[in-house]
């Protein structure tokens, strides 16, 4: 048996993982980052779009403050995340993004002068701020905020961070996958990995283990994630049977992913003025949305695109059905300036040529809000020595809805938090280690591989896979009810009994495809089950969550946070509640201005969380 | 009409001790607007689970997917069916170690690039969590960007002769990471470390200009211009004789 001991163990090479790394080692730890792809391969590279904070060095974003920021935020999370998590992240932001800087983010710059935005309002950018970090708009905001580089934001970012680790010699162990956390039920020892070059098994020893393996957005077949974001972290954080998931029933969804591909084309399309159309190349929104149209709110736009899919007016294909979005009428030369990086994806990903055709979309899976469940500080309920950050965690700024760009944020300023807190922890404390632990865990991974090498049972993993992924779009996405979500939770029993017989088609030796996939299978339902089960019991709806059936939000009974945690030998998640934690903005209208009002009775129980 | 399309495809999993360097068919009916991304993972669900390759982000992003199709390097990811023959052979990327079939890893040739050419800001303070950011025009900052977009993919590496003749070359993506610190105002490095780095015949001195990286390069980096640049660099410290002409794209 290898064995590997370190004073950090970081499972996750992306922003959050490789910016908890630097922190802590800066603080004299030695650290190993782990990550299934090189770390620069992670998703993080991947975001374009911008990350918030509040520089406010734009003319439209005069008058910004980490307060407004703030405020953002618990409005965009409909009140289901932790204030003072929010407070600390939007004073934390605005020094991230000028670190990040001092690294080596060329952010583009506020150039002075007059110019004019695409709706032909003039504004001037001040003198006194040219050339200062430059920002701009995005949804759910209410001042400019997103600093941004080019169209490549989550790619510089990443590439300085990965730098600076490279320039404190962290040690990065690409390539492989933790399988299992090694806990004596009230300690986190480490993790046992396998190496995907190899399939050999090693234990990592460490008194702490760090998870930042991002979203788990690949459950969902359809999604804008990475491919490889398939929630390994948070399957193996609830393996313990003691560390809970929070929220895991928070899910976003993106309007406009293209077919085939789910790669996002961005919201500006219907901002810009882009129609969806059905397949009869009917403008359908205005009839479900008059007043607002393709404008109306993700949120709204997604159900009523599903809905209309459900109603047979989608356009069928190999990939299943979807929906046109039409930009042709925008005319060439805007298509090629404002909206190029669609125009790329069109041509580059589709064959299609959005100036003169149709762009096939359909609602996408995009962002996960709930994850391994940690405090203000980073250190995951159920084991000590363990901690979470970035996408794979819920120390919860999101709660029901994240905004736009600030998830990049919180990669970075969570990673900052938790390797302060991983050094604070550890300074001074023994670490004693039951060997016993790790050799038991191992052996559990090895008999499982075992099994699948001698044949196992019939099961395919693949056809598993698509059977998770069916159902939760069908039942567990965009439209919830509880009738669906029963049907949902009952047909992933029966998944998770066939994935207990998981059969080899191919040899599964070295680094075979198939034996990785099926490893991760079973937990992988888990995390389904997770999802569907939290979705069912929360009779509310807010934020991403939309219940048909409970179409309001609920603060009497609901402003409570889902904490699942899976029992050794159980079928279904142990959901316990706790209360969201509420400093200083009360509960109230988002003002996004959709049909989501509130029930009577949170009127009630907004007074009460003012004096509570 | 749709078509049926014949792979022909590397296959060895040097963990199998049965396993032989081999090519293996197979054949698919031809979906509307598939890539190959779309195309690989549908021979491997439906017809061969053990079938390795790369992909992540499956949108021209992370690097990940790149291999020789019909002999060239390309993004398996960014390229659409649509595009190709109706027989398409596919092989791993050459220059890189083989994990498998068409798998290499390229990530621990890019880490110890990175060592080598010391592929950080070299900073002269330390960072002020109170003060304001270092001010910087925005073209300044345009032109940074369009340095580092690279992605590691190893396309450059991949179609460059001299790389497949000495392991220890530098490369398009070194010598262009290089250019990146050069025109970083916040960048501090020593002229010594840039020449100890670029001068060498593994370097700059070795590339002789097909410049198929240029050619090869699926994010259209101007790499024809760096390496000029990069000479230019040279001659002006002294480190280049001015006999060797700056290289031009030779056939
Ligand atoms: C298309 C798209 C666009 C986006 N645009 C924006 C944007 O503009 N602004 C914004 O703020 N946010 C954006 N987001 C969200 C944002 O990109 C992510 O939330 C963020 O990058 C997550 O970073 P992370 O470090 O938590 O995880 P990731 O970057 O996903 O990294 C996870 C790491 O964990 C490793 N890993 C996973 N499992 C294991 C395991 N079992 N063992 C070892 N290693 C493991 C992986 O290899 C990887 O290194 C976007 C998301 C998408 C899908
Ligand atoms: S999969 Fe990321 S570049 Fe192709």
């Amino acid at each position: 048996m290898t064995t590997i001991v370190t004073d950090v163990l970081v499972i996750g090479g992306g922003l959050a993982g490789e910016r908890t790394a630097i922190e802590a080692a800066s603080r004299g730890l030695r650290c190993i980052i782990l990550s299934l792809v090189p770390p620069k391969r992670s998703h993080s590279s991947a975001a374009q779009g911008g990350m918030q904070a509040a520089m406010g060095n734009m003319a439209e974003s005069q008058g910004d403050s980490p307060d407004v920021h703030f405020e953002d935020t618990v409005k965009g999370a409909d009140w289901g995340n932790e204030q003072d998590v929010a407070r600390k992240f939007v004073t934390l932001a605005p020094i991230a993004i000028r670190q990040m800087s001092y690294w080596g983010v060329p952010w583009n710059r506020v150039v002075a002068g007059p110019r004019t935005l695409p709706d032909g309002r003039v504004i001037e950018e001040a003198k006194e701020k040219e050339g200062l970090i430059a920002a701009r708009n995005f949804g759910g905001t209410k001042k400019w905020r997103a600093c941004y580089c080019s169209d490549g934001t989550g790619h510089s970012l990443l590439y300085a961070m990965d730098n600076v680790a490279v320039e404190l010699g962290i040690e990065v162990h690409d390539r492989v996958e933790a399988v299992a956390l090694i806990h004596g039920g009230e300690r986190c020892f480490g993790a046992v990995v396998r190496d995907l070059r190899t399939g050999e098994l090693r234990s990592y020893i460490a008194p702490a283990t760090v998870i930042a393996t991002g979203g788990y957005g690949r459950i969902y077949g359809l999604s804008t994630n990475a491919v490889i974001n398939e929630g390994t972290g948070m399957i193996i954080a609830q393996d313990t049977g003691v560390v809970p998931l929070g929220n895991m029933e928070a899910v976003q969804f993106h309007p406009t992913g293209v077919v085939p591909g789910d790669i996002l084309v961005t919201e500006g399309c219907r901002g810009d003025g882009g129609y969806l159309l059905d397949k009869n190349e009917h403008r359908f929104m205005v009839d479900y949305e008059p007043a607002k149209k393709e404008l109306a709110s993700r949120d709204v736009v997604s159900r009523r695109m599903v809905y209309h899919m459900r109603q047979g007016y989608g356009i069928d294909t190999p990939y299943g059905p979807h929906l046109w979005l039409d930009i042709r009428h925008l005319g060439k030369e805007h298509i090629e300036t404002n909206l190029r990086d669609v125009a790329e994806i069109c041509r580059d990903f589709l064959g299609v040529d959005p100036v003169h055709q149709l762009i096939p979309v359909r609602p996408t899976q995009h962002y996960s809000m709930g994850g391994v469940r940690t405090d203000s500080e980073g250190r995951a309920y159920g084991l000590k020595g363990l901690y979470a950050a970035g996408e794979a965690s819920c120390w919860d700024l999101h709660g029901f809805n994240r905004l736009g760009g600030n998830s990049l944020a919180e990669t970075i300023v969570m990673g900052m938090v938790v390797g302060e807190t991983v050094a604070k922890d550890r300074a001074g404390t023994d670490f004693t280690f039951q060997e016993r632990c790790a050799i038991d865990t191992q052996k559990q991974v090895e008999e499982r591989i075992r099994k699948l090498l001698r044949g196992g049972g019939k099961e395919y993993v693949f056809d598993l896979r698509n059977r998770v992924s069916d159902i939760l779009m069908e039942k567990v996405a965009v439209f919830r009810n509880g009738k669906d979500l029963e049907k949902a939770v009952e047909e992933l029993q029966e998944v998770y009994e066939r994935a207990q017989n998981l059969g080899l088609r191919s040899n599964g030796l070295g680094p075979n495809p198939e034996m990785a996939s099926a490893l991760r299978m079973p937990g992988m339902v888990r995390v389904a089950l997770t999802i569907a089960y939290g979705a069912l019991q929360r009779t509310e709806s807010r934020g991403s969550h939309y219940r048909e059936d409970y179409a309001h939000r609920d603060d009497v009974n609901w402003l409570k946070r889902t904490l699942a945690t899976w029992q050794p030998g159980a079928k279904l998640p142990t959901l316990n509640y706790e209360p969201v934690k509420i400093t200083e903005l009360p509960p109230g209208e988002r003002g996004y201005g959709e049909a989501q009002g509130q029930a009577p009775q949170a009127q009630a129980a907004q007074k009460e969380a003012i004096h509570g | 009409m749709a078509r049926t399309l014949h792979f022909s495809i590397f296959r060895h999993n040097p963990y199998d001790p049965q396993s032989v360097p081999r090519m293996q068919s197979y054949t698919l009916d031809e979906t509307p607007r598939a890539t190959l991304f779309t195309t690989l993972n549908r021979i491997r669900e439906e017809q061969d689970p053990s079938l390795q390759f790369d992909f992540v982000c499956r949108a021209a992003i992370c690097g990940s997917c790149a291999m020789l199709v019909n002999g060239r390097p390309l993004l398996a990811c960014k390229t659409r069916t649509e595009e190709l023959p109706e027989t398409i052979t596919m092989h791993p990327l050459p220059f890189f170690r083989l994990v498998g079939d068409l798998s290499v890893d390229t990530g621990s040739w890019f880490g110890e690039m990175e060592q080598r050419v010391e592929s950080w800001v070299h900073q002269q303070h330390s960072f002020d969590p109170n003060g304001l950011e270092e001010r910087m025009s925005n073209d300044k900052a345009l032109e940074i960007y369009e340095l580092e977009r690279c992605i590691e993919c190893g396309c450059c590496l991949a179609a460059c002769g001299v790389a497949l003749m000495r392991p220890d070359f530098l490369g398009a993506a070194g010598m262009l990471r290089v250019a990146r610190y050069l025109a970083d105002p916040r960048d501090h490095r020593s002229e010594a470390q840039v020449l100890e780095v670029l001068a060498p015949d593994s370097a700059v001195s070795g590339c002789v200009g097909f410049l198929a990286c240029d050619d090869f390069c699926p994010k259209n980096l101007p790499l024809e211009e760096q390496w000029a640049f990069a000479r230019r660099w040279l001659l002006a410290h002294g480190a280049l004789s001015d006999n060797r002409p700056t290289p031009q794209r030779i056939g």
